[in-house]
């Protein structure tokens, strides 16, 4: 997490171990007021971030939901080695400030990487991604070997 | 409740939401002496589902995903189907009738132009 605002330097002469206090324990407000969001959102790790990711199982096929905010789609790439989906990319920081300042910096930017082991055979070729609202949505339809073996499982 | 430019101790104030819950969403804050910028990540909120409200010196934003009919079975669900919403306490510096929104793929980027009389100005020296 990235919470910790820059400071001015006039700041820091009227700096007081008080003031540093009262900074602390709002940010512990923030973080327990919603812990879920807090670490749900993916965290920064060496460097690089990790989205959130959601995989849902359907009939047909299974469908990849990756949050992903600001992103170009230029800059997503999606991979398939076996039965593992990687989706990996970078999100660029356009800084458009020419002079100012900043006071909170608490999205990730840099490269991102993620791998999902897919628990059914999918078929490589018909494979579909949509990218919307910083949604990335991947459509991976089952092979028909696939989807027999489902239906087995079902009988026995 | 945050101020935009300050970091206060202000959780109490923060309205209780019993009946539902939200999510913060993660955001940059910035200035330039022309304007003050906000950007808010808000992945799955479409334009229509964003919702930017000022009130006196405080500033809500709100994002609605939008509802999906999910037939199947989450395998993993690390997204949070709550909506998002923060609020922050804005500066009289603020120019409120003069605030601009913009939606790009799940950020939301707001523009809260000062207001004329702090903007630094240099004077000519006439003679």
């Amino acid at each position: 997490m990235k919470l910790i605002p820059r400071r001015r330097r006039d700041e820091l002469s009227n700096w007081s171990p008080l003031n540093h206090l009262g900074r602390l324990r709002e940010e512990v407000n923030r973080l327990f007021e919603s812990p879920f969001s807090e670490w749900s959102r993916g965290s920064e790790f060496f460097g690089e971030w990790t989205p959130s990711v959601d995989l849902l199982d359907t009939k047909d096929k299974l469908t990849v939901k990756a949050e992903l905010p600001g992103l170009k789609k230029e800059d997503i790439d999606i991979s398939l080695d076996g039965n593992n989906l990687t989706i990996a990319g970078e999100r660029r920081h356009e800084d458009e400030r020419k002079e100012g300042e900043v006071y909170r910096s608490e999205m990730y930017y840099g490269r991102f990487q993620r791998t999902i082991a897919l628990p059914h055979a999918v078929d490589s070729n018909k494979i579909t991604a949509n990218y919307k609202n910083g949604l990335l949505t991947v459509d991976l339809p089952k092979t028909e070997e696939a989807k027999r073996k489902q239906i087995e499982v079902k009988v026995s | 409740m945050n101020t935009l430019t300050q970091n206060q101790n202000r959780a109490a104030d923060q309205p209780k939401s019993t009946d539902r819950s939200f999510v913060v969403p993660a955001v940059n804050i910035s200035s330039n002496p022309d304007e003050y910028l906000v950007e808010a990540e808000m992945p799955g909120v479409a334009r229509d589902g964003l919702e930017v409200l000022v009130e006196g010196n405080q500033l809500t934003i709100i994002g609605r995903r939008q509802p999906e009919a999910q037939t199947g079975e989450f395998l993993y669900c690390e997204s949070c189907p709550d909506d998002y919403r923060r609020i922050f306490e804005i500066a009289s510096d603020i120019d409120t009738t003069k605030i601009t929104a913009q939606m790009d793929q799940g950020v939301l980027k707001l523009r809260l132009p000062k207001v004329e009389r702090v903007k630094p100005r240099r004077i000519p020296i006439a003679g």
